[in-house]
């Protein structure tokens, strides 16, 4: 594994442009990869310009076309109070993925910095650093964010921070096991003997080649924070009202009576959560497979 | 392995305290308490009445008096009494850990069994019709969660063609019947076991490809036994090893999928209970259950590495 490992790293001192273009190209070999980013890409347009393709205010209530199929002025019809369930679903879109990538953001932020800060000092940092993680990742974090959610102030950037903040210690556990490996290095040992501070060590000489195998982590977790955002909001301790949530459209299929008779409202928020989902996964599984160190040999 | 397993357990202690401390500090920044549950400020909520309240649950305490009260209080096997019911904390944690306890059981059984086999079934036919038409699925149900696989099933099963009941435990207004129970527990533990059973099925099928390459597989093969006694003999027992602590790991998912699973089919389990303890903020109830997860998670995690140190002779704990 560790001798697999050092492979792209040693290859990446010795012709730096060379690996991007390898990992891209191996990127785009997978089909499922491709076509879950030009769908992605779909979503991400669609959540930019929603305020664009919206056909009305995504929380204006036409009480005279309460409960409508869809249709062509309603697209996908209406919810019960007469909202227009299609400019909903793209402003729902734009809550996903904004949580997505911003959770992530600082999920990574943290996790990169304290997984570095960890594997290249070892001793009592790392002891501290890992004991903490472990004790994150022994419980499942989404109990804690249940928890958080429900007692903190509501809104969009809270939900953010509680699911960004909670989400990191799968990304320092493996940004440390890189650093571990990487430290051993001989072009680590030459960058040292050069008379480089230890910080710039860290940074310009490891993390760099720490890196290219979170990206795939990072693919998985802005899934996984959009799920998460999802499920909170589903019980009513996400994103509060009016903002549109995906989560809170499907939570109002609770109700037994919306459940049987407008399926049309809780048919897209639903199907969109699995779509970008799916995509995110795929992507990540193409990522996975791009920068494994195994598939070098 | 005795001395592996009490050094386990202590080393829990302080992973366990770390984990209430963090629930009790979150709940502690919070702003508002109980007695925001109880008193309406817009109708009566004087603030004597505010006062004598919160003295009256203790919450005039400084917060670390009050986790200093609180853990000796679990020292001695109490979880205290909900702040809302005043009901022991501990029965009422008990009396729906059974119901909870019942659909995750049954989930992981499924997923298990099913999961496990499918995933055995999927590697021996590698790039088969059968092996991209289940791995396609599986792909798909783990991006479904369960709070949009529930309302699906809900949508199909209970509403489109009814055949099972939309929620509860058991129908109202009859005697309890076993028949009845397990006619309620189908759709809400297949929810709760979908997604588990594509991780398994996946993982399965990864761990026996990984040793269907092994050099005593093909020395299996080269001594010329069938393909499928290389299979049975030599390929699935090895393959299966690291499938349990999946199997093992797979219990915080589990905790997690129970409380949406409960949520829609309203199944009077843990889940509904820690949703409603929060939103009510019953400090003592939400501690207790957010500890009781934590030993069942740990328990869990040590009950895989001993089942590993069985059934690997390999494995050595010292």
């Amino acid at each position: 594994m560790s001798e697999a490992a050092t492979e792209p790293a040693a290859v990446a001192v010795r012709r730096p442009r060379r690996i991007e273009n390898r990992l891209l190209r191996r990127f785009v070999r997978n089909r499922p990869a491709v076509i879950s980013t030009l769908v992605l890409s779909v979503i991400v347009l669609l959540a930019i310009f929603a305020p664009v393709v919206e056909r009305y205010p995504f929380d204006q209530m036409q009480l005279r076309e309460r409960s409508q199929p869809p249709s062509a002025e309603h697209w996908l019809g209406t919810d019960r109070i007469g909202r227009d369930v299609w400019s909903r679903t793209v402003h729902g879109a734009r809550v996903s993925l904004i949580v997505g990538f911003a959770a992530t953001g600082i999920a990574v932020l943290i996790g990169v910095v304290l997984g570095s800060l960890a594997g290249f000092h070892g001793g009592w940092v790392e002891t501290l650093i890992m004991r903490f993680t472990d004790v994150l990742m022994t419980f499942p974090p989404i109990i804690i964010m249940l928890t958080l959610a429900a007692f903190a102030p509501r809104g969009l950037w809270v939900i953010v921070f509680i699911i960004g903040g909670l989400s990191w210690p799968g990304v320092a556990r493996l940004v440390r096991g890189q650093f571990l490996t990487l430290k051993e290095q001989e072009f680590v040992a030459a960058a040292r003997a050069l008379g480089n501070p230890g910080p710039r060590v860290m940074l310009v000489h490891i993390l760099p080649n720490a890196l290219p195998p979170l990206m795939a982590m990072i693919s998985f977790g802005i899934g996984n924070a959009i799920l998460t955002e999802a499920g909170l909001s589903f019980l009513g301790l996400g994103v509060p009202p009016p903002a549109p949530s995906w989560g809170t459209m499907l939570e109002a299929a609770r109700n037994l009576d919306i459940l049987r008779n407008l399926p049309w409202t809780w048919l897209p928020p639903a199907a969109m959560t699995v779509i970008t989902v799916l995509c995110v996964n795929f992507i990540g599984d193409g990522l996975r497979d791009a920068t494994d160190a195994r598939m070098v040999l | 392995m005795l001395t592996f397993t009490l050094r386990r357990i202590l080393m829990s202690i302080p992973v366990l305290l770390a984990v209430t401390v963090l629930v009790f500090t979150l709940v502690e920044l919070a702003p508002g308490d109980v007695s925001d549950f109880f008193v309406n400020p817009e109708l009566s909520g004087s603030p004597e009445a505010v006062q004598e309240m919160r003295r009256n649950f203790g919450l005039d305490q400084p917060a670390p008096v009050r986790y200093g009260i609180w853990l000796s209080q679990v020292m001695r096997g109490d979880l205290g009494f909900s702040f809302v019911s005043g009901e022991r904390v501990m029965t009422m944690v008990l009396r729906r850990f059974r119901n909870t306890a019942t659909l995750m059981g049954v989930a992981l059984t499924f997923s298990v069994i099913v999961g496990v086999s499918l995933g055995v079934f999927v590697a021996v036919r590698q790039y088969s019709l059968w092996d991209h038409l289940l791995s396609g699925l599986s792909f798909l149900a783990v991006s479904m969660p369960a709070f949009v696989t529930g309302i699906l099933a809900l949508y199909l099963f209970a509403v489109v063609w009814p055949i099972f009941p939309s929620g509860g435990i058991r129908s109202v207004g009859q005697a309890a019947s076993f028949v009845d129970r397990l006619h309620h527990l189908i759709l809400p533990s297949l929810v709760l076991a979908l997604m588990q059973t594509a991780t398994f099925m996946r993982y399965t099928r990864f761990s026996v490809l990984e040793v269907l390459r092994a050099d005593y597989v093909r020395t299996a093969r080269g001594k010329g036994l069938s393909e499928r006694g290389v299979t049975r003999k030599h390929a699935l027992p090895n393959a299966l090893i690291p499938v349990i602590t999946v199997i093992g790991l797979s219990l915080p998912v589990l905790v997690v999928g129970a409380v949406f699973t409960e949520t829609i089919f309203s199944w009077p389990g843990m889940g509904t209970l820690y949703l409603s303890a929060v939103s009510s903020r019953d400090v003592p109830l939400v501690m207790g259950l957010n500890l009781f997860i934590a030993v069942v998670v740990l328990a869990a995690n040590l009950l895989t590495d001993v089942a590993y140190g069985f059934v690997d002779p390999r494995i050595r704990y010292e």
